[in-house]
């Protein structure tokens, strides 16, 4: 073999390389993009994101139609809930139950935000024996401006509620604003929604 | 033996027989055909509290009541169209078991497909590479060696010959 039919044996594949290596690296390529999506998330989680939450698609729209029955025996002069109640001041609606554990956690937090705010804090009582609820509301104390049941979650269902406990920020106007599923946390309060309600009073 | 497999029958009979139904006889519609539409809608929703199970085969609280109102809707009146975007103006397309067509869900919808492609492009790449490339023709040094070395050959061969 002569130096000149080597070189033209080596020549000749180069030309093409560049748009063979192109392919081979877009599997690399793709594969950081989905890293990179990946991580994102991992790191949304980390700080706090929780992938199961549903963002409400009920955020800026009106709340709905209501008209739940009040707890009997609980002793406040006005008590069920009508969406009418929703409207003319911001307020908190609570979706609670004295069957639910996360509720229980949640209730000490509710009972210093109506000891220190002056928001109403209504309380939908979700498929929960009134009889129960008002023992529960006993025991543990009553932080709610108003009651109404929901025996058959049709509140629940309204609102889109897949859990207990729920909370809506409600406007002057009957909007929803805000929605926060699972416990409020001291800092979800103190952080979030007070300085929305805040906002919101403005 | 006839005997075992008459009783392996009845028992599948018998297990035939209890199959599980989430949906209870008093939910029932005592309209045959609105029933029928409420348990179709009912296999389209999710059960927001179970993740992949519809309401129809859901035992959860919530998935009774979303069944009940799918049942009252329909009742109403209310068309298919009306009940699942009732519930879907409530908890997001989330709620629907079958993902829509519309564009947000296209990556969904044809994604695979995409996929499939790019698996085809690179397969037909790797095929190209192994085909055999035709040989470049010998240089002109080159055929004058071999002209040189047939010549040799033939030579070495016509002389070896057996007399």
């Amino acid at each position: 073999m002569t130096e000149e039919t080597s070189n033209e044996a080596t020549n000749e594949p180069s030309t093409r390389v560049p748009r063979r290596r192109w392919i081979a690296i877009l599997p690399v390529v793709i594969a950081v993009l989905l890293g990179g999506v990946f991580a994102k998330r991992l790191a949304d989680v980390k700080d706090g994101l929780d992938p199961t939450v549903l963002q409400s698609v009920l955020l800026n729209t009106p709340v709905p139609d209501l008209d739940l029955p009040p707890l009997p025996g609980r002793d406040r002069v006005a008590d069920g809930i009508k969406t009418k109640h929703l409207k003319g001041e911001v307020s908190l609606v609570n979706i609670w139950g004295s069957w639910c554990i996360a509720c229980l956690a949640e209730h000490p937090l509710l009972m210093a935000i109506q000891g220190q705010s002056d928001v109403p804090i209504h309380g939908i009582a979700w498929r929960d024996d009134p009889q129960a609820s008002l023992k529960w509301l006993g025991r543990h104390g009553d932080p709610y401006s108003r009651i109404g049941q929901d025996p058959i979650s049709e509140a629940a269902i309204a609102f889109g509620v897949t859990g207990a406990p729920e909370t809506f920020v409600v406007d002057a106007n009957g909007i929803i604003r805000y929605k926060h599923t699972g416990p409020i946390s001291p800092d979800d309060w103190s952080n979030t929604i007070q300085p929305l309600i805040e906002q919101l009073r403005q | 033996m006839h005997r075992y497999i008459a009783a392996s029958i009845a028992a599948l009979i018998f297990m035939l027989g209890v199959q599980a139904l989430a949906v209870d006889p008093y939910e029932v519609l005592e309209d045959p055909v609105l029933e029928q539409r409420a348990r179709a809608l009912s296999q389209e929703l999710r059960c927001v509290v179970c993740q992949n199970e519809s309401i129809d085969d859901s035992n959860a609280e919530l998935a009774r009541d979303m069944r009940r109102l799918v049942r009252q809707r329909v009742t109403q009146g209310d068309s298919d169209e009306d009940v699942l975007s009732y519930m879907v103006e409530r908890y997001g397309d989330f709620v629907l078991l079958r993902p829509q067509f519309k564009p947000q869900n296209y990556v969904l919808w044809f994604g695979p497909f995409v996929l499939l492609l790019c698996g085809a492009v690179v397969v037909r790449q790797y095929m190209r590479q192994q085909k055999p490339k035709t040989p470049t023709p010998l240089s002109e040094a080159e055929q004058k060696e071999l002209a040189a070395l047939m010549a040799e050959t033939n030579s070495e061969s016509a002389g070896d010959k057996p007399s």
